[in-house]
């Protein structure tokens, strides 16, 4: 019962404006102002407490922050993400084994 | 078919697989470890889909709260995908209902990331959409539900030392980089993540995503309407 409340209403948030969408084919520009926003703030809140709370806890000096810091300068540099993901876990790594 | 976007899209989410993988042995784990079963497991991944709310709902169910109160609280956690839903809709609003529906059973952190990623940095073609959407949808789908039924089956056995779930906030990186374009989206992606980490800190949890969201988008359209509040005439050179 949980499962299929929880499925049903997840489906309905994921649907909700995708199901409208060819009602809004046409976005008033306050609408697309707030939508231009959601990639970088949305992608921030993924990246942010994983880099800055691992564990739960804060910390700025600490091997998640620094493999972070290190990995978005190679994302920068490159785009390429196999390279940002073997430089990222392999600081990750070191940095635990130091 | 247009096996070019078939491919692309395959070829953006396989490297979140690295990190989507042990998270799966782990959602698929969590469920048997507390006695509900394999088809528990099965049926969270295939009817929720979504694997922070299922780990929450197991969590709650395990402690005697209601199924209602599960559910809630899953809902809860995937309130994020209204603001997917809303972010990718002008961009599929050509597409039939049926295939917008679908879409949005597909809707995940990954397949929203690497899409809008495509759809407005990249070269993007209306036609090509949802081929691209849906081949790296349906295989993040496919891993998910092998990795927990596997997990389910024989527990996850990802060794501690070896850090793979890191791989999930790198691939959320690479994304999040080239989408700081402008003044008003390193706002957006300031203000997201210090709400998030704030949120956190506040025992938040997995909604934190959403509060560092809605606090980034406030802050990016805000700066936004000053920085054109400034400037005099908007047919103007643009500081």
């Amino acid at each position: 019962m949980a499962i299929l409340l929880a499925g049903a209403g997840t489906f309905a948030m994921r649907a909700s404006f995708l199901a409208a969408a060819s009602r809004l084919a046409v976005v008033p520009p306050f609408a697309q102002r707030l939508l231009r926003q959601i990639p970088p703030a949305a992608l921030a809140s993924i990246v942010a407490p994983a880099l800055l709370r691992p564990g739960g806890d804060f910390g700025l000096f600490q091997p998640r922050l620094a493999a972070g810091l290190l990995a978005a300068l190679v994302a920068w540099r490159t785009r390429n993400v196999g390279l940002t993901l073997a430089v990222g876990l392999g600081a990750l790594v070191a940095l635990q084994a130091l | 078919m247009r096996f070019d976007e078939v491919r692309a899209g395959a070829a953006s989410i396989a490297p979140m697989l690295v990190g989507v993988v042990p998270f799966g042995l782990v959602a698929g784990a969590t469920p048997a470890a507390n006695g509900f079963g394999v088809w528990a497991a099965v049926g969270l991944s295939s009817i929720v889909f979504a694997g922070a709310s299922q780990l929450a709902t197991v969590d709650i169910l395990a402690n005697g709260g209601s199924g209602v109160v599960a559910a809630l609280a899953a809902c809860t956690i995937n309130l994020r995908m209204l603001l997917y839903s809303a972010s990718l809709a002008p961009l599929l609003a050509g597409e039939p209902l049926r295939r917008r529906l679908g879409a949005a059973y597909l809707l995940t952190d990954q397949a929203y990331a690497v899409s809008i990623t495509r759809w407005t940095t990249e070269g993007d073609r209306p036609e090509g959409r949802i081929p691209f959407y849906v081949s790296g949808g349906l295989l993040l789908w496919a891993v998910w539900q092998a990795s927990t039924v596997v997990g389910a089956l024989i527990g996850s056995a990802v060794p501690d030392d070896l850090p793979l779930d890191f791989a999930v906030p790198l691939v959320f990186l690479v994304l999040l980089v080239p989408a700081i374009t402008s003044r008003p989206a390193a706002a957006a992606a300031l203000a997201g993540g210090a709400a998030a980490v704030a949120a956190a800190a506040t025992g938040a949890g997995p909604l934190s995503v959403m509060v560092g969201a809605v606090a980034g988008v406030i802050a990016g359209a805000t700066t936004e309407a000053v920085a054109e509040g400034r400037r005099p005439d908007p047919t103007g050179p643009a500081l």
